[in-house]
């Protein structure tokens, strides 16, 4: 298993499209923080316009920890596609090349197989959050220094104070990185039926958006399917950046998110085992 | 002995059936010819015997045992090229090389590897991408990949597809090493029979899906054995006649009752026929065997019914 593993690992960081994702990320988060360095004290200014009004706000709001929660919040919401880029093309991919046969006729077994390059899927996963976390932590961190942390939510904002605000960092990133294998399990799901990898990664993205846009809308019979819906849970790592953090909640979606990662493994596992392999 | 011993094996797609009541053995040692025309069965086979394709019914022995049933011991002593080689295109001869060694369970050395490049002549190309090689030295390499592991059965599916006239002699002569200095036994399918003439030693000729013809080459390409068409009013009796009788070989195609024998012996077949009960209504010799197993290995039906 080790040595699938280890194959798959190399056939991934082998592959040029692998860095598409590390490069848009990097492109990311260094124009978000050239914008925050050059314009900064303007935006925080539109942003505490009507907080001030009641609240004096003191130190250093701009800060490594402020454009951290910018960037997570912004690029989250886009990761998902550099995740499905690489995981939808995981069965798929193969069988586009030919090399899908090859492998089925090695003597490896088909469950091995799968689950080795599930594995290797989400070692890109998490390989490519801690670049992220790398960037966007520890780089504004670098370029801005750290402070308190303001947390702006839909009614109200959260003050943490700056040697409170680390560990919900290292949280929050691993809550991230559930949320995205969850993301990069669906994609791996749909590419086991699909002979090139576009199929896969748009359907991944769609079932993504088109969640998305049902929990966004205040309709009773949405917001009743809401709890079921696994991308409703995927944006709960905002939880670490409640005081107090509601650990219940928190933990509730990570178990549906874990859920969903058995389910689709399982399920690829299960139609692949039963797949006669003509590509 | 019987490395490969295919028994019963069907297959359907939907309605279509690819593979239908097949059966035939690969003795050790030899290289087995497997005939038939684009679409005849035989990848689909292939397929079967590599554990990609699931049959619908029938059995498959390979080194006899069961391959449902031990699946990886089996595979870890095949190498195959299944339709084109299948190559990693963004990494080097080397890495796909070395790639395919770890998945055949192989832990060869560097050395052994190169050695491996250096008999298909793309030593000096291990460090290029696959994605610059030309259509033979992919699979020149493809061959390397399916023998990495020294395998002691290998499957090749139309390796002289997408070759040169001086790639497909190198290929035959690899080939004819393999088997002869090597020991390897050898399946090897194609839909050109002057190629299977060349190398195999046995030869299975498929026509959809259906068994048409096994035996050794050289007897089934006999130049002194004819084809007969026999009508009769008894088809099922008619063919346990002939499947009793050691003058007449009967091949199966279609509902026509086709006859692989000596042009000498009509008149005896005629008269065993009547003595068994069968009214005979027609019997015909078509035309030279060669040409027969040409129109169906090539799809030229034209070259059965009209030419001898």
């Amino acid at each position: 298993m080790w040595q699938l593993i280890r194959i798959e690992l190399f056939k991934i960081f082998k592959k040029p499209r692998t860095y598409i994702a590390f490069g848009a990320i990097a492109a990311i988060v260094f124009l978000i923080q050239f914008a925050f360095y050059s314009d900064g004290d303007e935006y925080m200014a539109f942003l505490l316009k009507s907080v001030n009004e009641t609240f004096t706000l003191e130190g250093k709001l701009l800060n490594g920890y402020f454009i951290c929660y910018i960037i997570l919040q912004t690029l989250l919401l886009h990761v998902p596609l550099l995740i499905a880029l690489v995981s939808g093309d995981m069965i798929a991919g193969e069988a586009n090349m030919g090399t899908l046969r090859l492998l089925a006729s090695k003597p490896v077994s088909r469950t091995g197989l799968i689950l080795s390059k599930f594995i290797a899927a989400t070692v890109y996963t998490l390989a490519l959050l801690t670049f992220m976390a790398i960037l966007s932590l520890f780089g504004s961190m670098l370029i801005f220094g750290v402070s308190d942390l303001i947390v702006f939510k839909t009614e109200m904002f959260v003050v943490l104070e700056s040697d409170d605000v680390f560990w919900r960092y290292i949280a929050a990133y691993g809550f991230a990185a559930l949320s995205m294998i969850t993301v990069s399990s669906l994609a791996f799901f749909l590419s086991v039926f699909a002979e090139n990898s576009i199929g896969p990664i748009i359907g991944a993205m769609s079932i993504v958006l088109i969640c998305t846009i049902l929990i966004s809308m205040d309709i009773p019979f949405f917001t009743e399917m809401k709890p079921f819906l696994f991308v409703n849970h995927m944006l709960n790592w905002k939880g670490f950046f409640d005081r107090p953090v509601d650990y219940a909640e928190v933990l509730k979606s990570a178990l549906v998110l874990i859920f969903h990662i058995i389910l689709f493994v399982s399920l690829t596992i299960f139609v692949f085992k039963r797949k006669d392999i003509l590509s | 002995m019987n490395i490969l011993h295919v028994e019963n094996l069907t297959k359907h797609f939907k309605e279509i059936k690819a593979v239908d009541d097949l059966s035939f053995s690969v003795k050790k040692g030899e290289v087995y010819g497997f005939l038939g025309q684009n679409g005849a069965g035989k990848s689909t086979t292939i397929r079967m015997l590599l554990t990609l394709i699931k049959p619908a019914s029938g059995s498959i022995h390979v080194f006899g045992k069961d391959l449902r049933d031990n699946r990886k011991t089996i595979l870890k002593n095949v190498g195959a090229i299944i339709e084109k080689p299948d190559l990693y295109k963004y990494l080097t001869a080397f890495e796909n090389l070395k790639l395919m060694a770890q998945l055949s369970g192989c832990r060869c050395s560097k050395q052994e590897l190169m050695n491996q490049l250096e008999r298909v002549g793309l030593s000096e190309r291990a460090d290029s991408k696959v994605k610059t090689f030309s259509q033979g030295m992919k699979q020149r390499l493809g061959i390397a990949c399916a023998l990495i592991h020294d395998p002691e059965l290998i499957i090749l599916d139309e390796p002289a597809n997408g070759l040169d006239p001086h790639g497909i002699a190198d290929m035959r002569n690899l080939i004819l090493h393999l088997s002869k200095n090597e020991g390897k036994t050898i399946l090897i399918s194609s839909h050109l029979l002057s190629e299977i003439e060349l190398i195999a030693d046995s030869m299975l000729i498929i026509d959809k899906g259906k068994k048409v013809a096994e035996g050794s080459v050289s007897v089934l390409l006999n130049p002194s054995d004819t084809l007969v068409e026999i009508e009769t009013t008894n088809d099922a009796l008619t063919k346990t006649e002939i499947g009793n009788s050691k003058w007449a070989e009967y091949l199966q195609h279609g509902d026509r009752i086709l006859l692989k024998m000596h042009r000498q012996s009509i008149p005896e077949l005629n008269k065993h026929l009547v003595y068994a009960g069968i009214d005979v209504t027609n019997i015909q010799a078509k035309h030279s065997l060669e040409n027969y197993f040409l129109s169906l290995t090539t799809g030229n039906q034209h070259v059965a019914t009209y030419q001898d």
